[in-house]
């Protein structure tokens, strides 16, 4: 740890939070871990950026992060947008890390609303920001009643919402945080990553971990634990599909994003993952 | 989980009574809501439950729904199985289930037991997926059904119940409770605030939904027409406690207490 300070922003511990706290939240993600989907109650700090902005998952990455760690940040699939510029500067500076925009090189990746489309190794943890993490929030109001029906696996009412929504627009409607049920016991918000994101979950080789800073409640995926979307046995689970291909490297299997390019209606698709977009394109360059 | 019908409702035996409620007592702080009552009830029975407002007829209602616990007093209904369950002895989950599968609850306000935000139909089906339907058609299949029994135009199937009128929200919400085939309906004031001509409506689908299905019914009311309607016996709550009890035209025809007596006199003949 001393070596690191020499590098790191003066005055402040390691990664910023204090021993104390990070050893309380490493408990909250041991619990987490096992137990598959379960929210665990922690104590979150504030941070020096608002809620709403990723504090959980920095609180987790903080509590993780070690000086030989390389962190990767991401926001909608990027690594050169504000919060994850900001987010990297903060751990850059904090605990002196190596940082990179390579999802291969890293060993932690935070991310908000992304899964990177390179799959994740053994050796990697995707931490992901959260700022809703109770799936059953917008029927029941009351913390204690959706506690409860975690407890007793009560999750009927959630196919509510599916039957809704296929009833009025002959499909389900809900495209990002698709509910997700983790190793066949805890219904689970994914955070708002595109339910194109949701198979990638599914006995992911990478551990996952989980934090809502606003809502104090952390939770985890570990590695290889099945993670189902919810779906009608007539109306199974399909991801996004697009048309294009990206304007940039060609790719036709990952995320599209879709930007305009002026205001007379002309637009490209290109990947969300600019990570992925650059490694096919040197690929390319190669050849 | 999937089968609703587990058991042939006309299979049960009659010899023990559907539910038993013996010495139930309810205080809230010193005010007394219910004091030592027991009652039976018999499967395709509808049993009235008569008295002025606060004499603890919901009290008692939302005791035996187990939304309230008792302070002491026993309250024991017979499983699809024949076995005797007492209700606040079960587990939880049991319970749940129990609540979800043979027991419905038709509220007063069709706003306290409809989900006013999504469609008739996801209404109607909400219980079947709560106990394990997965494929949307059968499910859809049922609600159509059921509205079609509560004599709503099954083209509102995907209209929410905010855009139906005070009539069709209650018989919506009873779709709602019958779609799993529960042996006891609880009815607080089902035909509360609807006008008179819809109000007769109701009771005639009531009716016939009781005598068809073979349900047994507690119907709390403070309307004796109702009442006189719909149960087949009658008690009478004054001040918590049951006054008088028997068959419907017995009580109202001939009042034995004092009570009931007044309560008869007091309609406009």
């Amino acid at each position: 740890m001393s070596e690191g300070e020499e590098q790191t922003a003066g005055g402040y511990n390691f990664a910023y939070l204090d021993e104390q706290t990070k050893r309380m939240i490493r408990r909250a993600i041991l619990k987490a871990v096992a137990i598959p989907g379960y929210q665990v109650p922690f104590a979150s700090r504030e941070m020096p950026l608002p809620f709403g902005w990723g504090t959980g998952g920095i609180q987790v990455t903080a509590s993780i992060i070690g000086p030989n760690d390389r962190l990767k940040v991401i926001d909608q699939g990027a690594d050169d947008t504000t919060n994850a510029v900001s987010i990297r500067q903060f751990f850059a500076k904090t605990a002196g890390v190596a940082t990179t925009d390579r999802t291969s090189h890293a060993s932690i990746v935070q991310t908000r609303h992304r899964i990177p489309e390179t799959p994740l190794r053994e050796d990697q943890i995707i931490v992901y920001q959260v700022p809703i993490p109770e799936p059953m929030r917008w029927l029941e109001q009351r913390e204690a009643e959706t506690r409860r029906m975690h407890a007793l696996a009560d999750y009927g009412p959630m196919y509510v919402r599916l039957y809704e929504d296929i009833a009025q627009f002959g499909r389900v409607t809900t495209a990002y945080d698709y509910p997700v049920m983790v190793n066949g016991r805890y219904l689970m918000r994914p955070s708002p990553i595109p339910k194109f994101d949701n198979p990638k979950m599914n006995m992911s080789a990478a551990l996952q971990l989980f934090g809502a800073g606003r809502e104090k409640r952390i939770y985890a995926v570990p590695p290889y634990t099945s993670v189902k979307s919810l779906d009608f046995t007539d109306h199974p689970f399909t991801i996004e599909r697009w048309d294009n291909s990206c304007a940039i490297c060609g790719a036709n299997d990952s995320f599209l994003d879709e930007v305009i390019t002026d205001d007379r209606g002309s637009r490209l698709f290109v990947c969300s993952d600019t990570d992925y977009c650059r490694q096919r394109r040197a690929v390319k360059a190669a050849e | 989980m999937n089968d609703l019908s587990l058991t042939d409702v006309a299979a049960t035996p009659y010899e023990t009574p559907l539910l038993r409620v013996s010495g139930l007592c309810k205080n809230f702080g010193a005010v007394v809501a219910c004091r030592n009552v027991s009652f039976a009830l018999w499967p395709g029975e509808v049993l009235g439950v008569v008295g002025e407002s606060g004499s603890g007829k919901t009290t008692l209602l939302n005791c035996v729904s187990a939304r309230l616990q008792p302070d002491a007093g026993r309250i024991e209904f017979q499983l699809r199985d024949g076995r005797v369950a007492e209700l606040f002895e079960m587990s939880e989950p049991a319970r749940r289930m129990l609540m979800r599968t043979d027991w419905g609850i038709v509220h007063q306000n069709p706003r306290d037991g409809l989900r006013l935000g999504v469609s008739a139909g996801a209404n109607v089906g909400e219980r079947l997926m709560a106990v394990g339907a997965r494929h949307y058609g059968e499910i859809r299949g049922n609600a159509a059904d059921w509205l079609r029994k509560v004599e709503i135009e099954v083209a509102r199937i995907d209209d929410p119940p905010r855009t139906f009128s005070g009539g069709m929200q209650q018989r919506l919400q009873i779709a709602r409770n019958l779609v799993s085939r529960p042996r006891l309906v609880l009815m607080d004031e089902p035909t509360g605030g609807l006008d008179v001509s819809v109000q007769a409506r109701l009771l005639d689908l009531l009716r016939g939904l009781c005598s068809e299905l073979g349900l047994a019914a507690i119907v709390v009311t403070h309307d004796l027409g109702v009442a006189r309607l719909l149960a087949h016996r009658l008690t009478v709550m004054r001040r918590g406690e049951i006054v008088e009890s028997g068959l419907t035209d017995q009580v109202l025809d001939d009042p034995q207490h004092p009570y009931t007596q007044l309560l008869v006199a007091s309609i406009l003949q």
